[in-house]
């Protein structure tokens, strides 16, 4: 059961890239995490003192569980629900695995950075090699550790690169602060980022952004 | 002809019925507290009571720290029998799926209590009460209430128990309007709130429904401008036909149709008359009589009246998280899908309310056919929802017991 477990040590074991995202958070900061699923995130943060967490979450599953572990989390949307917040309400947004789930990416991410003065996003890399030789060499839409669906079955509608993040954030005037790659195992990599290395060996990214 | 002593027939429940229920306006078989002139009560309307009495219910056990009280705010026609027989119709209490040992509002746990609103008629001063100053029933002569003076006549009950703080207070439909309205006047009284399938204000179409109910009533003869209580009679058909309307408003159309579809009433065809050949008709009509038999029509008209000036925002500036400014309560709202009455809408505003000012809040929309009334049905995920917050929220207190 310990892969299930609510410990913080079982939720690190499972979710590296949420183990990576917490170091990003000082303590005491105010966060909300966009897309929270059953509340893991907020869990590692709140246990590491003096975080005040938020949530926001689509399915009624996730918001369940998170309203039993005793985390504030409102069932909605992130393209339709993040108007709401005020300005500067948080002093950091988390958006976990999400951004390339949602139908307004460029919207969102925007919104973002309005409601939090720090933004932190990770997602799947398409241009991890292993998508580019399931699409390029095989010819079929990629299935990988981090995107496990069929293509009919996907909540993904915007896949994007690293090097397309990096670009996004240029557009609307974003500071990337730091950022870290992850390769299907879940380790970080070495290499200098966020290059075309990154590009082609990261699995996953986590980017902490700012306005 | 049966005897007095064997009530075999309706006719003759009901009318011990009613004697049942006129008794508890004034002497309920619940606790009640009473406050005299050197305690006036001074109502929204710019009313005063010089006497005012609350009855109340409770279960479970305060524990030593005062911290495990968790106060249930009841709908329009609820009352405080939340969790046990009911005085006057013999009927289990109203909540029994959500209050008790091991439910998800645990009295082996937190200490319960719900009293009946002001306005209402099992023991708290309403319109059926006798007014001191003549000896007859109020009847029309109340002053209008409002929602924030039954959340006034409630805090006097908590304050008769001793308890600072509560928990939680949590209520369906009218009663979460009582929740909203606690948790924005009593901020630091409330630890905790869940108001579920409600909303910060009664809609244009909600108080057309009100007024249609209350226009049967008014306009059954036997209501007698208000005093029938005093003139021996009861506008039973005027109330029936109230209930009858508000009924189809807290169900859904698709479990309606679902429950009775077009079936029929005890018979192969249809009469080709005006008896209630549906079973739809046949349990609307039921679920009227059986209504009188318990619930005073003034009531009536002064409850749903206090359900149609709530308007909280507008109490505020017309900016309704101005209500929560520097509010630390945690909040859980939850709303159906099939609730037409109160829509899911409702309760986003609420939502975006809370979050635009920072509290700390929760919201579950819950997927269910029941309607307005799935508050009180069988929704397993209600009933986790209610557990896990109102657990968490002990937690973060302190309130073990």
């Amino acid at each position: 059961m310990a892969a299930n477990g609510n410990g913080t040590a079982a939720i690190t074991a499972r979710r590296v890239d949420l183990a990576v995202v917490a170091e990003l958070i000082p303590p005491g900061s105010k966060v909300l995490d966009v897309g929270c699923g059953n509340g893991d995130l907020l869990v590692l943060l709140e246990a590491k003192g003096g975080v005040v967490g938020r949530g926001l979450e689509i399915s009624q599953k996730g918001v369940n569980e998170c309203v039993a572990r005793g985390l504030s989390v409102i069932q909605g949307d992130a393209d339709r629900d993040l108007v709401h917040y005020p300005d500067d309400a948080f002093d950091t947004v988390i958006l976990s695995q999400t951004l390339q789930a949602t139908y307004r990416p460029r919207a969102v991410l925007e919104e973002l950075l309005r409601i939090g003065r720090r933004v932190v996003v990770s997602f799947p890399n398409f241009g991890y090699w292993r998508v580019r030789a399931s699409l390029g060499l095989r010819g079929r839409m990629p299935m990988t550790p981090q995107l496990p669906s069929r293509w009919y079955d996907t909540p993904n509608i915007h896949f994007f690169t690293i090097r397309d993040f990096v670009e996004l954030c240029a557009e609307i005037g974003a500071t990337v602060e730091q950022a870290v790659a992850f390769n299907s195992k879940g380790e970080r990599l070495g290499l200098r980022g966020p290059g075309a290395l990154w590009n082609f060996f990261g699995a996953q990214a986590v980017f902490l952004i700012r306005r | 002809m049966a005897t007095q002593t064997a009530p075999a027939r309706p006719g003759d429940n009901s009318r011990i019925e009613v004697a049942r229920a006129r008794r508890e306006a004034d002497e309920p078989t619940s606790p009640v507290v009473r406050f005299g002139p050197d305690q006036p009560f001074e109502l929204d309307s710019g009313g005063r009571l010089d006497h005012l009495q609350v009855a109340y219910q409770t279960y479970g056990t305060l524990n030593a720290a005062r911290s495990n009280a968790v106060v249930i705010c009841h709908a329009l026609t609820g009352d405080q029998h939340v969790a046990n027989i009911h005085p006057v119709t013999g009927k289990p209490g109203w909540w029994l799926r959500m209050v008790g040992p091991g439910k998800p509002i645990d009295t082996d746990r937190y200490f319960v209590i719900c009293a009946n609103v002001l306005g209402g008629c099992m023991g708290t001063t309403g319109p059926a009460s006798t007014n001191p100053a003549n000896g007859e029933p109020w009847a029309t002569d109340l002053p209008v209430v409002t929602i924030r003076d039954m959340v006034r006549a409630q805090v006097r009950v908590l304050d008769h128990l001793g308890i600072e703080m509560a928990l939680a207070v949590i209520g369906g439909s009218m009663g979460g309007m009582q929740v909203l309205q606690w948790a924005a006047s009593y901020p630091d009284r409330v630890f905790s709130a869940i108001p579920i399938a409600c909303g910060a204000r009664h809609s244009s179409q909600n108080i057309a429904f009100h007024e249609v109910g209350r226009q049967a009533v008014m306009a059954d003869p036997d209501w007698r401008n208000g005093r029938y209580l005093a003139e021996g009679t009861s506008p039973r058909k005027g109330l029936a036909v109230a209930r009858m309307a508000a009924h189809i408003t807290y169900m859904s159309d698709k479990a309606l149709h679902a429950k009775f579809g077009r079936r029929l009433q005890d018979r192969e065809k249809p009469t080709f008359g005006f008896d209630a050949d549906f079973q739809i008709e046949s349990y609307l009509r039921h679920q009227g009589v059986t209504f009188v038999e318990r619930f005073d029509a003034n009531s009536y008209l002064y409850v749903t009246r206090a359900m149609d000036y709530f308007d909280l925002a507008a109490d505020y500036g017309g900016v309704l998280a101005n209500a929560w400014r520097n509010s630390a309560t945690r909040f859980c709202v939850v709303s159906f899908t099939s609730d037409w009455l109160f829509p899911t809408e409702e309760s986003r505003t609420i939502v975006q309310s809370l979050a635009a000012s920072n509290a700390p809040v929760s919201f579950v929309e819950i997927e269910t056919t029941g309607g307005h009334d799935a508050f009180l049905l069988d929704e397993p995920e209600l009933y986790g929802t209610i557990s896990g917050f109102l657990g968490a929220a002990a937690r973060a207190r302190g309130a073990a017991t």
